[in-house]
């Protein structure tokens, strides 16, 4: 068989590679290891290059969204990886924000919460989720929403089973899930709805 | 509050080179580990050599003989179509990992260097006798998981040396993971095991995590049980039902289990003991 | 200074349709906000110049402290200031009903995790840092750690070991039945585990005073407790309600705020904290851990005769709500049941274990494990059907309870055990299904054979709001006036705290029913503008902040028929309110609210308390509690019995609310309600050993996840409560009480296991399950 390379799933995008950004690439052929020692770096985050400005390079990605660009819909609930609330799409990824070092998102793609929200790409997740009464304290609120979104696009029609394990990454203490779960359900409805063939997949 | 410095290689030639450049410099992959220690002030090294943008690090290659993976293969990677074909038990083990998130982050040359007894992954890489690859500054070289996993969170692998990947031998036949933990995902194993039937060769392996600091071989159930199954039966393997129950007490010999805030060294006992049989049972076929 | 960013303390201007009323399944003001990641909690907030604090606890669980050197932190470069128990100005210690907690400990550390010194830094790092290095000498001391022998032990505190000693003798003591059940009973210490972590930010003030925005469950309380601490008169303590992530009963107390304010007054900069998870498990006090023993008196028939009990509750290092929570304990230990005679003693004990106070449920959760296990055994040894024999023993209205009150609102308990009865039983185990609907989930461990189904019933009830002579009473203020766009407006301003029930949306719904006006504004919560509100608990605020809300809108109702009767010239009991507007009965003319508002706005504040209750006398005996709240649940589970591993398949329920203001929210309390007791059931526990926590993390203390929630079928049933605004009891706890004892007899059913302990672990069934064959 032949040797396949794999690469992370949005890497191959244009623009999108290992580029640690102003901290300076290393450059791949020359065999010179590139380092980040600055306190100051970029990040490319819901679309737009931000400064980080005298960081401790041993933030983690998540205290750099909340406490240093002003992003503080991903939430800091265990920074452990153990409750989803800080999800965001790293390179189109979902992944706990907490796990990742600040700086070592440089060169890749931040997409958080308020990025989705912006765009409008979650605009029915969200209406879901308040509608059918998936919200109370609302503290893992941002954290579904990410992974709703990133569940739906890839398997829009995922049974419930799917849905469950899709979503077991995501802690909440107020709901049950019940009415998560019925949101999740009401989107995939709708969206098969609107759009014949959107549901069909799996 | 070090990490001064944070490498951002691309290469692993140039993951070594940082690794040799900056003294006490520790490796990041994933980060589903690491980076925990860092946010709760219990890793603090001077440097930091991040392995994300090393592409080399995350590719697969199957052939007849073998499996060779990418240290950088994430969990989810292991669940994809072609690598859950060829080892259904990894992608089994893969699939008990953490949360879908941490299974995207998370990769199988942290769980090698990580080294902790309930690394998911290491099971069914003991039983089918992993080789790791390194490589360091004065070159590569390959050694067996189990020399390579010396203890609890410990390792024989240089501070200047990279998991580059592991190598699989593959086995005809089926395999199974089984993995117990009080919460139905995201949990951490309290016992766990790996069975691989090879069905050429009529023999099997069976390895148990998170019941001794490293995983283990049950060699003494492997041994009895090969010679207890009927290889040539008409539908397949078989074994008897007192075979069977044999083989679950040596699995449970094997262990040497701890008691601690997770489970009770006599559960894990019997746990390994259920599952390995279970895993077996989906295997081999019970003779009436 | 100004207030920080964030709109988790902004006002929620909420433009519903006058639709929403009492009974509709209104939104929540704050949804969009909170799903878009706007909604800014107390971990959020943040200002210019921003500090941050970092707490420094005790490794040891008893020592004495010889010394502590704090210049090691001060000379860390960033730091701007430390404070120890010799920098607190006023009262040294707080407390909920007394202070006997030290704000730091000084001579004596009592619990492990104990708080001795707070930092504020220039980054979080830097103040985590600097509080490893401060040097503490301690004499570790031999702990007390087991309840039992703490009542009895050299006092550890000045005001002894045992909190609390309660006995309910009731009836004839020398009654005896002709059957008898006898057992013991543990449930272990259960964490509220909120997911947003213990936050606040203070900021000096320019009165010398701090302004204090932070996540709790009662502002007032906190404020009061924290000014006399700082030796600050309590109107220059203002206490903001910044946004919160769940609560409860975790925030009751206090935790960070002392510590707080008193980094932002000395060092005149804002400070934030944000406990980290493991902090947050040794910043807040947890469920009692409950040790019962439990024998029952029955006649052949299966008429309860007696009930007697001792339950000893671990209230761990400081007393915090232990005393009400052991009341609570003994009063509901027989169960919803008639039971004429009755001998329960009740103990809270001091320890070196983790401080112990409210959760969910609140005493009589442990006490239910005991009850409808007994009540099991009862069935079993006299052949008959569990849930008819709670049918036949169920209490009904104006029965006499064993502490001698008489029920006198709505008793549906019958109701109740039937609805939760009644539910479709699930379909069994599809052989074929995916391994995630069977024990143990995505570790594939069991195959459909290994499998063994189980259903369990239990019955609870509990007491809303607070009880024993307190004088409980709630705050609201509300202002009507024309709006920009000449529509009215009304302001709501109440100090009670949203923490996730939704108090938010009742209040617009109660505003819309009373008074007709579309646009509902909530001012900010705070101590500053308005009274007390009590407690968001107890499932309490429906009743308590909703009456008060009520009355300050028929006060103004009554103001606006007033107006009407001036410009009419009549008398205002000629007026009467319709849909909105007022009517003149005798012409039908009609004036709108905005007309009526033109002159001037209107505003009132009314106090809402409710009924008086009484102290329990020496035996017990007392009109202890102002209402009943009443709930079934059926639980199915499936258990792996090799393993000890299972996933409960579904819940049904029937519970007793009064009235549905909000059906959608009441399915939402329902719903997260029965987690909490599927954990605390089957995988959640605080795991103490030697006073020591073991698992202060989320990798280690379980929560259950979307895979490990089953089915919930609920059926509401809405008696209206006689006492309570528009009939409503509480909905928040009752989910949490029952949900965990039907999922423990389900388990026990599958296994024939007597499985007296919550949370039931893998290895008490596995290793007392048979061999495996």
């Amino acid at each position: 068989m032949p040797r396949e390379e794999r690469v992370p799933r949005e890497e191959r995008e244009e623009g999108a590679g290992a580029s640690p950004g102003r901290a300076g690439a290393g450059d791949a052929s020359g065999g010179v290891p590139a380092y980040v020692q600055a306190d100051t770096y970029e990040l490319t985050v819901n679309g737009t290059r931000r400064a980080v400005e005298d960081a401790w390079l041993g933030e983690s990605l998540l205290f750099v969204l909340r406490e240093r660009l002003g992003l503080s819909g991903s939430k800091n609930a265990c920074e452990q990886g153990e409750c989803g609330s800080c999800s965001v799409l790293l390179d189109g990824v979902v992944v706990c924000a907490c796990l990742v070092l600040g700086v070592d998102a440089i060169g890749s793609r931040v997409e958080t919460v308020e990025g989705l929200s912006a765009a409008g790409d979650v605009a029915d997740i969200q209406a879901a989720l308040v509608d059918a009464g998936g919200v109370q304290c609302g503290f893992c609120t941002p954290g579904f929403v990410v992974a709703v979104h990133d569940l739906l696009r890839r398997v829009p029609g995922a049974d419930e089973m799917a849905v469950r394990e899709a979503l077991s990454g995501n802690l909440c203490r107020c709901t049950g899930y019940g009415r998560i779960l019925e949101a999740v359900r009401d989107v995939q409805r709708s969206r098969a709805g609107s759009d014949g063939g959107h549901g069909a997949g799996a | 509050m070090p990490v001064a410095r944070v490498a951002v290689p691309t290469t692993v030639d140039e993951a070594v080179q940082a690794l040799r450049e900056t003294p006490g410099a520790q490796l990041l992959a994933g980060g589903t580990d690491f980076c925990v220690e860092v946010n709760f002030g219990l890793r603090r090294p001077p440097a930091v050599v991040a392995l994300r943008r090393v592409r080399e690090l995350r590719r697969y290659e199957v052939t007849p003989a073998s499996v060779v993976i990418g240290a950088g293969t994430t969990y989810a990677d292991m669940g994809g179509p072609e690598l859950s074909s060829v080892l259904p038990a990894l992608a089994a083990a893969a699939r008990t990992v953490g949360s879908p998130q941490i299974r995207n982050a998370g990769t199988l040359g942290g769980n090698v260097a990580t080294a902790s007894p309930a690394g998911d992954t290491l099971p069914l890489l003991t039983a089918l006798d992993a080789r790791v690859r390194l490589r360091g500054p004065s070159g590569g070289r390959t050694v067996a998981l189990g020399e390579v996993v010396t203890g609890v969170k410990t390792t024989s692998i240089a501070p200047d040396e990279v998991v580059v990947e592991v190598v699989l031998d593959r086995r005809p036949g089926p395999q199974q993971f089984l993995k117990v933990g009080t919460r139905n995902a995201m949990v951490i194993a309290i016992a766990s095991a790996a069975v691989v039937v090879d069905l050429e060769a009529h023999d099997v392996r069976v390895a148990l995590g998170s019941v001794a600091p490293v995983p283990v071989r049950a060699a003494a159930a492997e041994a009895h049980i090969a010679d207890a199954i009927d290889w040539r039966a008409a539908g397949g393997p078989r074994a008897s039902a007192a075979a069977l129950a044999r083989f679950a007490e040596l699995v449970a010999d094997a262990a040497s289990p701890i008691t601690d805030h997770r489970s009770t060294s006599e559960y894990r006992r019997r746990a390994v003991q259920v599952i390995a049989r279970r895993a077996l049972e989906r295997c081999v076929a019970r003779a009436a | 200074m100004p207030a920080p960013s964030g709109t988790g303390i902004a006002e929620r201007v909420a433009v519903g349709q006058v639709a929403d009323r009492v009974g509709a399944s209104a939104a929540r003001p704050d949804g969009a906000q909170k799903t878009r990641g706007e909604f800014a909690f107390s971990s959020d907030l943040w200002m210019d110049a921003m500090l941050w604090g970092k707490t420094l606890r005790s490794p040891h669980v008893a020592a004495r402290i010889r010394s502590i050197d704090t210049r090691p932190a001060l000379a860390t470069p960033g730091v701007r200031a430390v404070v120890t128990a010799a920098d607190v100005p006023g009262r040294p210690t707080f407390g909920l009903e007394v202070p006997d907690q030290p704000v730091f400990a000084s001579d004596l550390v009592r619990y492990h995790g104990e708080p001795l010194a707070a930092v504020a830094a220039d980054h979080p790092e830097t103040a985590r840092a600097a509080a490893m290095a401060i040097v503490v000498d301690y004499e570790p001391l031999v702990p007390l750690v087991d309840p039992d022998v703490a009542l009895e032990a050299a006092p550890i505190h000045p005001d002894g070991n045992v909190f609390r000693h309660l006995v309910i003798r009731h009836g004839d003591p020398g009654a005896t039945g002709d059957v008898v059940v006898e057992g013991t009973y543990e449930v272990g210490m259960q964490d509220q585990a909120f997911l947003g972590p213990e936050s606040g930010l203070a900021v000096p003030a320019e009165d010398g005073g701090v302004d204090l925005y932070v996540a709790t469950q009662w502002l007032h309380v906190d404020r009061d407790q924290i000014a006399a601490s700082l030796g600050l008169p309590v109107e220059r303590v203002r206490l903001y309600l910044a946004g919160v992530g769940g609560a409860f009963g975790g925030r009751e107390d206090v935790s960070l705020q002392i510590h707080l304010c008193m980094l932002a007054l000395r060092t005149g900069r804002p400070v934030k904290m944000v406990y980290s998870r493991d902090e947050s498990f040794f910043g807040h006090v947890h469920r009692h851990p409950a040790r019962m023993w439990y024998r029952h008196h029955a006649t052949r028939g299966g008429d309860l005769v007696k009930v007697e009990a001792r339950i000893v509750i671990d209230g761990g290092a400081y007393l915090s709500s232990s005393n009400a929570v052991i009341s609570n304990a003994t009063c509901f230990a027989p169960g919803p049941y008639r039971v004429p005679n009755a001998f329960i003693e009740g103990y809270a004990a001091r320890t070196n274990n983790p401080p112990c106070g409210a959760m969910r449920g609140f005493g009589a959760v442990q006490a239910c494990y005991g009850h409808e296990a007994q009540m099991d055994k009862l069935a079993a040894v006299l052949s008959m059907d569990p849930v008819a024999l709670r049918l036949r023993n169920a209490l009904e209205r104006y029965d006499r309870l064993v502490t001698g009150q008489v029920l006198t609102g709505a008793a549906p308990v019958r109701e109740v055990i039937l609805a939760a009865a009644s539910h479709p039983l699930p379909p069994p185990a599809d052989p074929g299904g995916s391994i995630l609907a069977l024990p143990g989930g995505a570790g594939a461990t069991a195959g459909p054979g290994d499998v063994r189904r189980g259903v369990g019933f239990a019955v609870s009830f509990k007491n809303v709001a607070y009880s024993e002579g307190f004088d409980d009473f709630a705050t609201a203020r509300l202002r009507l006036e024309t709006g920009v766009d000449h529509e009215p407006v009304a302001t709501v301003t109440v100090a009670t705290a949203e923490v996730g029930q939704g108090f938010v949306t009742l209040a617009q719904q109660i505003v819309r029913e009373e008074l007709g006006v579309r646009r509902v504004v909530l001012a900010p919560a705070s101590t500053v503008d308005v009274g007390s509100a009590g407690s968001s608990s107890a499932s309490r605020q429906t009743w308590m902040s909703g009456g008060a809300l009520q009355l300050a809108c028929s006060t103004l109702r009554a103001e606006l028929l007033v107006r009407a009767a001036e410009l009419w010239e009549c008398a205002a009991s000629q007026c009467v309110f319709d849909e909105g507007e007022v009517v003149q009965a005798a012409t039908g003319e009609r004036l709108s609210v905005q007309d009526l508002l033109s002159p001037a706005p209107l505003e009132t504040e009314q106090e809402f308390h409710h009924r008086p209750t009484k102290a329990l006398d020496a035996d017990g005996q007392g009109d202890a509690h102002v209402s009943f709240m009443f709930a079934a649940h059926r639980a199915v589970v499936d258990v792996d019995p090799d393993l000890g591993l299972l996933r409960v398949v579904q819940v049904a329920t029937g519970q007793d609310i009064g009235k549905a203001i909000n059906p959608v929210q009441v399915t939402g309390q329902i719903e997260g309600g029965i987690a909490q007791g599927i954990g605390l059931a089957v995988m959640e526990e605080i795991v103490v050993t030697e006073g020591r926590v073991r698992n202060p993390s989320f990798t280690d203390y379980l929560l259950p996840t979307i895979l490990d929630m089953p089915e919930v079928l609920a059926t509401v049933i809405e008696e209206p409560e006689p006492d309570a605004p528009y009939g409503a009891k509480g909905v928040g706890e009752p989910p949490t009480i029952s949900s965990g004892p039907a999922v423990l007899a389900a388990i026990r059913d599958a296994t024939g296991l007597p499985l007296t302990r919550a949370p039931v672990r893998p290895e008490d069934i596995a290793l007392s399950h048979g061999e495996t064959t």
